[in-house]
């Protein structure tokens, strides 16, 4: 017990706790208080020893099979599995399972002692995460705390007996509201929408415009040995949809898709094979399986219709050459070298490298031919930003850190260096929208409008390349003049 | 204390102010009421007190206020279940308001309520519920039936609402079609025999339908009861996955699993020359490895699927290996499946990028994932020959490192690659032997000394080595004693001249000085093989070992087959079967694998085997072990009449043989091989004891009244021979507990303080099982009582003879040491009487040879006053038989260490002389127990 004491005296130690029982039983939040123990003249504190520093925040027992004191033991089993450096996202407790994820200090716990379906608990769990943002912005345990009773009403709806019911937050606004007076004047009725076959659009939307926008964002994950060879890469994209169309429209949307070319015997234009692609499930998946149409009634408003992976070799777009030299117990310097491998048209926007330091390096020094370097000590790396990078420039950054004389023992990790960087008006993968085909019965013109690039008005922007090299080329060179590489 | 106190206090004020809210005319004040409740009971404070009160709000046509009122109810009905009754008209009203919403919240409330009275009250409107027009309230109403269910499933049966619930599954709504195969799965998981869901084409062509139109939740759980269907053929089979496999492009992790369940379990069906087949293993492939994407949870979750996955059809995700290369900002539990999967795929075409990976990942800082990358690099050398050499060279440059535990795991897998390349790679030797400084593991070490024992004659000073490791043998954990053991005993047979004391040494730190019964079998097997025939125990300690296999960790297939239909479950997390951690589910049958070339009937037939197998084995073989070990014992030995070494007290009867194997054994050795010690070391030096007993033995008779007498005490320690410290004493069974009671005198001029007591290690492991209370000073001339309870779990070592106690007593002037003997009828338990049954197979069971026959002369009770005086002494008297005059007297008692001893006396009227036959398994107890007969009989 004095190990978890300990463990949460540091400050600021708020945890908080969602318990599911059964597949799907119990909801529980847990909430640890903030430390009075660190001020042993506080007698309070002394008086109630551990218990008082956790309680649960909100609870939902859905099935009554798990002892709702069985949450009791999660805290000290997280803390035991966490000293010995086993985390792991199912911890048990006799016959008791409990299920947890982390969400900023909360945590949410599912718990069961039947074999459940594991990953309906977390895609559940992630889906309640996701849900109470959507009603309280931020889910945390001020937003739980002051909204008890629509989170009791939530909890309520979105599962039953264990079974996960209507999770689509949009729905879920319609009949539960945080204005609970509101609902008395209406006399709420339930949203046929809850038990339709579209469970995920109301009827009867009406918009003086219609639109709809499509974002085609694709990440780009390299990996690159310490030999400067790409050991893997892939291309994640998804595209996303903001509809602002009345009525239930039917869409079609048609992508340069060589599996579709090759089934309808075009071969014309460029065309790109996705290796796997996942789908909202407002898509009719057995039409795409026949014969890869897209076809759907689109959920109103922002949603990410689809993603997909692709498994080509990608070259990186900025290349990085680094050289860390470290002289022990004097210095370290870093020598980074930027290259953008890309049309010279283009221009990589908000680039950023940020390079791993040792923990205990001190008083750093930075010379930059662009941008600017920042040392981030509590990260322990340098982040050097270059607002926007041009295709075909080589930039250089270097850096100076003081070593102290004294060295620190502790086996330090092997961090890559990574690149973040976004490039508008591209696609690296060549996927293009070729149609979006709107029809609803009652006959309007709708305009889907195409972003490959930036929103206007310039503070958001939607195509975003997302690029991570993980270099292992970190060399450290011993002092003189051997280089181990 | 005080503050809970006032704490109480204050809730008490608070209740009574929530009371009067509550009861308050105003609808906002009670609604505001309401929402202080439920606050405090999410706090966790204890309204109860306000059920009433609370109850009274439901009346309300405030849809929050009657939500608030209804979460309450949930909360603390079961604490008021008489109070809960006065809710049920609203209930009933509400299931009949026009609001869809309200009728649904009514009934789904009701069943959340878990009072045997309520339940009663809710078929009713459940009834009508399941047929309501809308389907909001159907769908609410289907979950419904399972929650009433779990409460009083007759209930459910007699009112037919699972007929109504089956009705449901062809309902319009694909929502109350989910929910109600969510409820009847639920329900007939608890009841495996129901045939609840009899799943035919027709419904399962109404569930693939549904799938389509259901929110994602509902695909699941229809997924999930997909899953437990048997196709009829294979046609049927492939039709279904048709219409599965667009699930595996749900953006929904949980359904794409549950989609891979049903296509993994479906595919066993399909003949494997079918093109469908081919494609179906392809299209698997991607959505798998999409899950490496998902949240961290979900990966984990994925991974630990994929791992079974890839154990039954490795072909699926041969060519992915990349994808599981780890990543630096992984979580841990991430990067250890992710490795473990990796070595699965390990193949001659990829290992060289494996191997490169696994290097890069030994140097991280992250010590449970570096071992296991390092233990990775070691699986992937035996599993693919071509890369054993690279791997050898990768796991030297990792010693080189000096990283301790990188090097000690290091050294544990080229133990392995020794084994299984051997006579190969051998010149790494030197290198490893270089670290022997750096092991402080036991895995490590005993990996080392095994290294050096198999390749003791390469080395040349392997004696040495071996020497430095035998310095701290007893601090040694058991693995690197055992391997100790072994290794030198191989260094022997290799070089006999130069090690014989070697090895004698630590033959005798593993038999005398060892506490553990497997390095002192293990000593002794050696020590007799060594001294029997030496060209034998070259053939069996040199033998050539089996090679071990490519594949470690492999799940056994029966299991594997059962994990594959649990995909997604915690069964499948845990790779347990869920047998294994559910309670109540011991009797549900095993899911398995539909057969496709009579795999199921081949599965069946060994399990059955080995359940008959395992229910018979052990009365039949753990006897005849006993009598083999006693028939080597009679034959080689010791003859079984005189006293032989007593069996330990620990664990019965197997190793009470296996220990009068090893106490034999040395008088063996004396004239065959070297100089053994003696097997009962005199490390105890009673300069005393050697006339003493003597004179305990000339007393013995007499002197040591037990049972339900009160033996008198005798003296054991006599003043001049403690420097005025004189005990008497005796030993006494008192309703189970041994107590040994002595009089403490002091005899000499001044005064004594500070007593202790200790036993020497005896036949029977009795020991002190408290201090010895004598808590006052005893001043001169002053006598002292004193009872210590004994133990029988101390140490256990063979005396002379079997009763033998050696005792020192220690007071503020010295140590003194005596020895008495204790009436073996101390250790006679008070469950010593056998069953008829088993006394007579017993008796029958142990052979002829162990039996002993005593005459008891000059005993002048009959029969019956012998058998009541007898169970005092907790011998039990199990049958009596009469022939000719004679009677027979079947008698049973149990030694404390539960070794059995069974007895035949026979008394003749008129005669005075007694014959009695002994049979045990350890025959060297008989001389106690006729002893202790006549003993009791005599007094």
């Amino acid at each position: 017990q004095k190990l978890v004491k300990a463990k949460m005296i540091s400050p600021n130690c708020l945890f908080c706790h969602i318990i599911r029982q059964r597949s799907q039983r119990h909801l529980i939040y847990y909430h640890i208080r903030e430390i009075k123990a660190a001020n042993p003249h506080n007698r309070e504190a002394r008086t109630y020893g551990i218990r008082n520093f956790f309680f649960v925040l909100i609870c939902r027992n859905y099935k009554g099979d798990v002892d709702m004191a069985e949450i009791d033991h999660f805290l000290p089993l997280l803390m035991q599995h966490e000293e010995e450096g086993l985390l792991c996202p199912v911890l048990s407790h006799g016959n008791v399972h409990f299920m947890w994820i982390k969400h900023s200090n909360l945590y949410l716990v599912a718990t069961t002692n039947k074999n459940s379906n594991a990953s309906l608990v977390y895609s559940f769990l992630y889906k309640l995460v996701e849900v109470f943002t959507e009603y309280f912005k931020e889910l945390e345990e001020e937003s739980i705390q002051d909204n008890f009773v629509v989170v009791y009403e939530l909890l309520d709806e979105l599962m039953d007996f264990g079974f996960p019911q209507t999770t689509d937050s949009k729905i879920l606004q319609e009949y539960i509201t945080q204005q609970g007076t509101k609902l008395e004047v209406a006399k709420s009725k339930v949203p046929t929408t809850v038990t339709n076959a579209v469970s995920w659009r109301s009827e009867g939307i009406k918009y003086k415009k219609n639109e709809v926008f499509i974002d085609v964002i694709e990440s780009i994950n390299v990996l690159v040995n310490a030999n400067g060879n790409v050991m893997s890469s892939d291309i994640v994209g998804s595209i996303k949809l903001k509809t602002m169309l009345s009525g239930m429209p039917e869409l079609r949307l048609g992508l340069n898709d060589r599996v579709l070319f090759a089934l309808t015997g075009r071969d014309k234009g460029k065309t790109v094979v996705m290796e796997d692609v996942k789908f909202h499930q407002c898509v009719r998946l057995s039409r795409f399986e026949s014969d890869r149409t897209i076809s759907f009634i689109p959920p109103d408003g922002e949603s990410e219709l689809m993603s997909y992976r692709i498994n080509t070799h990608v070259k990186p777009l900025i290349w990085i050459e680094s050289v860390i030299e470290k002289f022990s117990h004097s210095r370290v310097e870093i020598m980074v070298k930027a290259k953008g491998q890309f049309k010279k048209q283009s221009v990589a926007n908000n680039v950023e490298v940020r390079v791993p330091v040792p923990s205990d390096a001190d008083s750093p020094k930075f010379k930059t031919s662009t941008g600017t370097a920042k040392y981030v000590p509590e990260k322990n790396m340098v982040v050097w930003t270059i607002k926007s990078f041009p295709g075909g420039k080589e930039f250089l950054m270097r850096a100076h850190f003081g070593l102290p004389s004294v060295e620190n023992n502790e086996l330090e990790g092997k961090p890559p260096i990574t690149v973040k960087f976004e490039i508008p008006y591209f696609t690296v993968s060549g996927i293009q929208v070729r149609y979006m085909k709107i029809i609803e019965k009652s006959g309007y013109q709708a305009l889907p409008w195409v972003r490959y690039i930036t929103q206007s008005g310039g503070t958001l922007i939607r195509l975003q390349y997302n690029m991570t090299y993980c270099f292992r080329n970190v060399f450290y060179l011993s002092k003189g003049s051997d280089v181990e590489m | 204390m005080m503050c809970d106190f006032l704490f109480s206090l204050v809730c008490t004020g608070e209740i009574f102010e929530l009371k009067a809210e509550l009861n308050s005319d105003k609808k906002e004040k009670k609604k505001e009421a309401v929402k202080k409740v439920i606050a405090s009971m999410t706090v966790g404070k204890d309204v109860s007190a306000l059920f009433p009160d609370v109850v009274n709000c439901m009346q309300t046509d405030n849809l929050e206020l009657k939500k608030l009122v209804y979460l309450y109810l949930m909360n603390y009905a079961k604490s008021q279940p008489d109070m809960a009754i006065m809710a049920v008209n609203t209930f009933v009203k509400d299931c009949e308001d026009p609001n869809p919403l309200i009728r649904a919240l009514a009934v789904r409330t009701m069943g959340c309520i878990r009072v045997d009275k309520i339940t009663e009250y809710l078929c009713e409107p459940l009834r009508k519920c399941l047929k309501d027009e809308d389907p909001y309230v159907r769908k609410t109403a289907a979950v419904c039936v399972a929650k009433l269910h779990d409460i009083n499933a007759q209930l459910v049966e007699d009112q037919g609402f699972l007929d109504t619930l089956k009705d449901l599954i062809s309902d319009s709504n694909p929502m109350v079609v989910a929910n109600a195969v969510a409820a009847l799965s639920e329900i007939a998981e608890s009841h495996p025999n129901s045939n609840l869901l009899d799943l035919n084409p027709q419904t399962i062509n109404k569930l693939l339908t549904a799938l389509n139109e259901c929110t994602e939740w509902g695909q699941i759980f229809i997924l999930d009861c997909l899953a437990n269907y048997t196709p009829r053929d294979d046609r049927e089979s492939q039709s279904i996955c048709e219409r599965v496999t667009p699930r595996l492009s749900h953006a929904n992790s949980a359904v794409v699993l549950s989609a891979v369940k049903v296509l993994m379990k479906f595919m066993e069906m399909l003949p494997k020359d079918l093109d469908y087949y081919g494609t179906l293993l392809k299209k698997l492939a991607p959505p798998l490895v999409t899950l490496l994407s998902a949240e961290p949870e979900l990966q984990y979750v994925a991974l630990r699927n994929i791992n079974l996955i890839v154990q039954r059809r490795p072909e699926i995700l041969k060519h992915e290996m990349k994808v599981f290369f780890v990543k630096y900002n992984d979580p841990i539990y991430v990067k250890l499946e992710k490795l473990d999967i990796m070595i699965r795929l390990a193949s001659q075409a990829n290992i060289a990028q494996v191997l490169a990976e696994l290097k890069e990942y030994a140097t991280e800082v992250d010590v449970d994932f570096v071992r296991k990358a390092v233990r990775a690099i070691g699986r992937c050398a035996i599993k693919v020959e071509q890369s054993a050499e690279r791997c050898v060279s990768t796991l030297l440059d990792l010693i080189q490192t000096k990283v301790n535990y990188v090097v000690q795991e290091a050294i544990v897998v080229i133990k392995d690659i020794f084994r299984k390349y051997p006579n190969k790679y051998e010149s790494v030797i030197a290198t490893l032997c270089e670290n022997l400084d750096s092991l402080d593991e036991p895995e490590a070490r005993a990996a080392m000394i095994w290294i050096v024992g198999e390749y003791a004659e390469r080395i040349d000073n392997a004696d040495e080595l071996l020497e430095s490791f035998l310095e701290g043998f007893h601090d040694e954990s058991t693995q690197v004693q055992l391997q100790l053991l072994t290794a030198i005993v191989k260094l022997f047979l290799k070089k006999p001249t130069e090690t014989q004391e070697l090895v004698q040494q630590v033959l005798s730190l593993a038999t005398q000085d060892s506490d553990n019964p497997d390095l002192r079998d293990r000593g002794y097997i050696y020590w007799r093989l060594l001294s029997t025939d030496p060209v034998a125990a070259k053939e069996v300690v040199l033998a050539e070992k089996p090679l071990i296999s490519e594949e470690t960790d492999l799940i056994e297939p029966t299991l594997l087959e059962e994990l594959i239909c649990h995909i997604g479950t915690l069964a499948s997390v845990y790779h347990k079967p869920p047998s294994a951690f559910v309670e109540g589910s011991r009797g549900v049958q095993h899911k398995r694998l539909p057969g496709s070339a009579g795999s199921g009937e081949s599965v069946e037939s060994p399990d059955t085997g080995s359940a008959a197998g395992v229910s018979e084995a052990p009365p039949a073989v753990i006897p005849s072990q006993g009598d083999l070990l006693g028939d080597l014992l009679n034959l080689d030995l010791t003859p079984p009449t005189t006293t032989g070494p007593p069996p330990p007290a620990s664990s019965g009867m197997q190793m009470g043989a296996m220990d009068l194997l090893g106490g034999g054994l040395d008088s063996l050795m004396g004239t065959g091989f070297g100089a053994p010690p003696a097997a009962m070391p005199a490390s105890f030096n009673v300069p005393v004891s050697g006339g003493l007993d003597d004179l305990f033995d000339l007393g013995g008779g007499v002197g040591m009244p037990m049972g339900v007498f009160n033996p008198p005490k005798t003296v054991w320690l006599p003043a001049m021979k403690a420097k005025g410290l004189e005990i008497s004493g005796t030993f006494v069974r008192r309703a189970g507990v041994i107590q040994m009671e002595m009089t403490l005198t002091n005899k000499a001029m001044s005064v004594m303080t500070d007593f202790a007591i200790q036993f020497n290690r005896n036949s029977f492991g009795l020991a002190p099982a408290g201090p010895l209370q004598v808590l006052t000073p005893l001043s001169p001339n002053q006598s002292i009582e004193a009872a210590l309870p004994l133990s029988t779990v101390g140490p256990v070592m063979k005396m002379e003879p079997l009763n033998n106690l050696q005792v020192a007593v220690k007071n503020n002037i010295d140590v003194f040491y005596f020895s008495c003997q204790y009436p073996i009828s101390m250790l006679f338990a008070e469950d010593g009487k056998m069953e008829r049954q088993v006394f007579l197979a017993t008796w029958k069971d142990i052979p002829n040879d162990n039996e002993s026959q005593f005459q008891i002369k000059d005993c002048h009770l009959n029969s019956d006053a012998a058998s009541n005086k007898l169970q005092g002494s907790n011998i039990f008297t199990i049958a009596k038989r009469t022939v000719e005059g004679q009677d027979m007297l079947y008698q049973s008692m149990k030694l404390t260490n539960g070794i059995w001893v069974l007895a035949e006396l026979r008394v003749q009227a008129g005669n005075p002389n007694y014959t009695i036959s002994l049979k045990c398994r350890a025959p060297e107890v008989s001389q106690c127990v006729f002893q202790n007969y006549e003993m009791v009989l005599k007094n």
